[in-house]
């Protein structure tokens, strides 16, 4: 697995996302509240349309989520999953903080 | 095959069969025509009168869109039936053309009865019936002039209620001791004379009309009573009474009833098996009803029929009558003049405050057979499902205020909550429990309970409440509060962020539904900038962006162009900006032109070079004011009374940028036609020769509705001041995605209630609502130059956070009429959404 730099820390203020130009389509970074760090697809499997960056950051039942800006989907951060309709999933990337850098690994 | 269905009036019940019809009849088996006689189609005649106090014929109208233009109905307007051929199944219009039918429906409906005074067809004596009949007393009426009306029944009090309205000393002639003796006992019939009295209108208990003179012109100038009493008048509306229309009965070789009306069985079919009869036209087994529910169960008795649903039979009527006249409540329910053998009569009034209730037990004081409310019918709605049942708690408790009344829990199952519409309990209940309506919009749509006199709405809430659907207000997982709660908490505290209002007010970090109402109500109380600090995160993607994103991910950009007014030199930088960046191009239904297709790196530029050319967001992006159209006013216009462009820029300029809890939409006209379409718009103001109408609550989309008049003649200022309290009034009390139709509808009391606070000021607070919007737009900046201004905000306007200029390659575009257009989309995950969660 290869870690790609995505930005700096201060870039990605808590709750919200980046878009990165990685892989094939492009990934969404995001950071929550409590600092963690999380990285899926960026296309909104739904539309074809790469927004899932510009979605809102909250959380259902504690868990963290992101809610697609096209249509309202909502997916698990964690595993990508689509909590309104469990058959579909984003892919999902490891990311870690790294010398004050947001760092996306693909293998 | 197609069989021919002809209906012959357009009145309430007639329409209600057509509509009860079409809706039930899934293979479109019947095609339908409708003979109406008057230029309206269908109006609500029950609320006639309020067509002198503001309402318009469009308003009283009961026929929809969907009904003009549903290819199974022949609507022909000012056509009456001449005859009707039974042999060859065929009626024969007014004008003179021959219709085929397979059924034929008669809904004639009934005729004022004026009764054979001397002077009764003199000019200045009038009927009241119809629109038509209401637009000449209108025309006739002098204000302070004095009018008679002959009749005190429920009818004789809806015209003098018209006359009262119109400005004219009125004068109520009516032959029995009291006013409506037909729905109301002696008792209350004093207390309704005095209340009447208080009034200002002069009623004439115990008189009947004698003669009526006529001036040397020939117009009548005076009626003479039989008690010997002189009135002078401009004019005389005869209101005592009906007849039933059926002057086709003879020729057509159809039996009468005794008193009148087309003879019909309890199916309401007349000796003929292919002809019925419904409404006030149909003697059901002998006997006409003068109320619009009787004929609705008449309608829908016929429907039934037609369709071969069953073997319906007409359930008799209920008169019972729940009414306001003048500001007075009145209601007669069951055996209000206990009639019964051996029933009791347990009385309450209070001449002090002008209220009077009885109630009608049995014999043994159990059963519950009727009953009268004067001055406050609160009780109506729950004590007339309970008649000729056994009291549920001691008529005390039922009848006096401190009582609480009774609560729907108590009701049997087959109770009929709605009267209008024979509704029952359990129909109601049914679709609770089965999960097909959670509140009372919900409940109006499914089971129609409701919709008409609107007395039983408070027992739709009760019932809601009961079958445990909590009409819960939480705005989502995380607050249990709703939208104007959050609103007052915000307010109150002075929290100016989400995370401290989630930690001290909430659970949990938030969602996609809660985070945009908190960010709208942080902007509603005057934060600086939309995408200020932690509330960028906050936004939906079109605020976040200010942009409006599209199906591809790409954005569109509105700049505003108050009310539509744009020079040549602005029209040419719109049309080389979307040249330049390769923008489709199109014109909105708001007066402004929309530029699709923008990538989110690309918005600052192109927001540069319009707000260097003075353009500025028009918000088409945001839960916020959009745009105010109007028509081009007085200064061009030949048939305009006032200047709307002007009126629209300034109103445009007031109030752009508010955020609200949807978006709001306005429109000014010049002149009563109304050009700017303004009555589609949550706020529109019409011009008049004295000055300007505030109309409110319309709207397109979902459910189209006419904006309703709030106050009408204002001056320029006085309009400003009422259009302040009405938004911000919205602004802090709607619920999240509200528009401001479905909020009148939600508050209690409704129009009104929204006229007495934002007109009469009746809760103290349209100094607070003018302040707050005095400083919403004292403080308003542009949104886009907030952005280019601003370099940690400019840089979050990027494709890619790594690759800053890289276009996203998911964007694809193709050509077609000279314009891009995103291109189709594989899905790479080809998915199917089950119809639940596509209704989730």
């Amino acid at each position: 697995m290869k870690w790609h730099r995505v930005c700096t820390a201060a870039a990605l203020p808590p709750e919200y996302g980046v878009a990165a130009l990685l892989g094939e389509d492009g990934a969404a970074v995001f950071r929550t509240a409590g600092d963690g760090l999380f990285a899926v697809g960026n296309v909104d499997p739904f539309s074809g349309a790469g927004v899932i960056s510009r979605g809102i950051v909250g959380d259902r039942d504690g868990e963290p989520t992101v809610s697609s800006p096209m249509h309202k989907h909502v997916f698990s951060l964690r595993t990508g999953t689509c909590l309104d309709e469990p058959s579909v999933a984003l892919p999902t990337y490891p990311v870690r903080y790294r010398g004050g850098d947001v760092e996306v690994g693909l293998t | 095959m197609t069989r021919t269905l002809v209906v012959v009036g357009h009145g309430m019940v007639g329409h209600r069969l057509i509509e009860t019809l079409r809706s039930r009849d899934e293979s479109g088996s019947w095609h339908v025509v409708v003979l109406g006689e008057e230029a309206h189609p269908a109006y609500d005649r029950v609320g006639l009168s309020s067509y002198l106090d503001g309402k318009t014929a469009a308003d009283l109208s009961l026929v929809s869109q969907e009904f003009h233009t549903d290819p199974r109905v022949e609507l022909r307007l000012n056509t009456g039936a001449a005859a009707i051929d039974r042999r060859n199944r065929t009626v024969t219009t007014t004008d003179g053309a021959v219709l085929g039918y397979d059924a034929l429906v008669l809904a004639t409906g009934s005729r004022p009865f004026v009764p054979p005074v001397p002077g009764h067809d003199l000019p200045g004596c009038h009927v009241y019936r119809t629109l038509d009949d209401l637009d000449v007393i209108r025309e006739q009426a002098t204000p302070d002039r004095p009018g008679v009306v002959v009749g005190g029944g429920l009818l004789g009090l809806e015209a003098a209620n018209a006359l009262h309205t119109l400005g004219m000393t009125t004068h109520v002639v009516e032959m029995a001791p009291r006013l409506m003796p037909l729905q109301v006992d002696e008792g209350g019939g004093h207390v309704l004379n005095r209340l009447i009295g208080d009034l200002g209108l002069h009623v004439h208990p115990g008189a009947a009309t004698e003669t009526i003179h006529a001036d040397r012109e020939g117009r009548v100038d005076a009626v003479t009573l039989s008690d010997g009493t002189r009135l002078d008048t401009d004019m005389v509306v005869f209101s005592a009474g009906v007849r039933p229309r059926d002057e086709l009965a003879d020729a057509a070789g159809l039996e009468r009833g005794q008193r009148g009306g087309f003879l019909v069985d309890d199916r309401c079919r007349t000796g003929d098996a292919a002809i019925w009869a419904v409404g006030e036209c149909a003697a059901v087994e002998g006997r006409c009803y003068g109320l619009v529910a009787p004929g609705y169960s008449m309608a829908e008795t016929v429907c039934e029929q037609l369709l071969d649903l069953g073997d319906a039979r007409f359930p008799g009527a209920d008169m019972s009558t729940k009414l306001k006249l003048l500001g007075v409540d009145v209601a007669s329910f069951g055996d209000a003049h206990a009639a019964t053998d051996g029933a009791l009569e347990v009385v309450y009034a209070n001449n002090a405050a002008g209220t009077y209730a009885k109630l009608v037990l049995s014999d043994d004081a159990r059963v519950l057979l009727g009953g009268v409310l004067v001055g406050d019918a609160g009780a109506y709605a729950t004590l007339r499902p309970l008649v000729n049942r056994e009291l549920p708690s001691s008529p005390e408790q039922l009848l006096l205020p401190a009582g609480g009344g009774v609560s729907t829990g108590a009701l049997p199952d087959d109770a009929v909550v709605c009267s209008c519409n024979n509704v029952s309990k359990a129909d109601i209940t049914g679709v609770i429990d089965a999960q097909q309506a959670a509140d009372v919009a919900g409940l109006k749509t499914c089971t129609k309970a409701g919709t008409s006199c609107g007395s039983c709405v408070p027992m739709l809430e009760n019932l809601l409440t009961e079958r445990g659907v909590s009409v819960s207000k939480a705005l989502c997982e995380h607050f249990t509060q709703s939208r104007a709660e959050l609103f007052e908490v915000i307010k109150a505290t002075g929290i100016t962020s989400f995370s401290e209002l989630v930690t001290r007010y909430g659970s949990g970090r938030g969602c996609d539904l809660c985070k945009p109402v908190v960010a709208s109500i942080l902007a509603s109380l005057g934060s600086p900038h939309i995408l200020d600090d932690e509330q960028a995160g906050l936004q939906d993607t079109n605020d976040r962006f200010l942009a409006n994103m599209q199906r591809n991910g790409t954005y569109s950009v509105v700049p505003r162009v108050p009310a539509g007014e744009i020079t040549p030199e602005k029209l040419i930088v719109l049309g080389q900006v979307a040249r330049r960046y390769g923008l489709y191009t199109k014109i909105t239904g708001g007066q402004r032109v929309d530029l699709f297709g923008a990538r989110v790196e690309q918005l600052p530029e192109i927001w540069r070079e319009l707000v260097e050319a003075g353009f500025e967001s028009g918000h088409a992006y945001g839960k916020a004011l959009r745009t105010v159209k109007s028509c081009v006013g007085t200064d061009w216009c030949r048939y305009g009374v006032q200047d709307s462009v002007t009126m629209a820029i300034r109103l445009e300029l007031r109030y752009r940028g508010l955020r609200a809890p949807h978006k709001i939409k306005a429109g000014v006209s010049g002149c009563a036609r109304e050009c700017a379409e303004a009555r589609s718009k949550d706020f529109g103001v019409i011009a008049t020769e004295q000055g300007w109408n505030l109309y409110v609550g319309g709207n397109g989309g979902f459910n189209p509705r006419h904006a309703e008049l709030l106050a009408a003649d204002l001056d320029e200022e006085r309009l400003m001041v009422l259009i302040d309290r009405f938004l911000m009034f919205y602004v802090r009390t709607a619920d999240r995605l509200q528009r401001t139709s479905a909020w009148i509808e939600s508050l209690e009391g409704g129009l009104q209630h929204l006229r007495s606070v934002v007109v009469e000021d009746s809760l103290g607070i349209a100094a607070d609502l003018e302040s707050a919007m005095d400083e919403h737009t004292r403080d308003y900046t542009d949104e886009w130059s907030g952005v280019l201004n601003d370099p940690e905000k400019l840089s979050r306007f990027v494709s890619f956070v790594n690759a800053p200029e890289t276009p996203d390659p998911t964007i694809r575009f193709t050509e077609q009429r000279g314009q891009i257009r995103p291109a189709p989309v594989e899905l790479p995950v080809p998915t199917v959404r089950t119809d639940q969660e596509v209704s989730a």
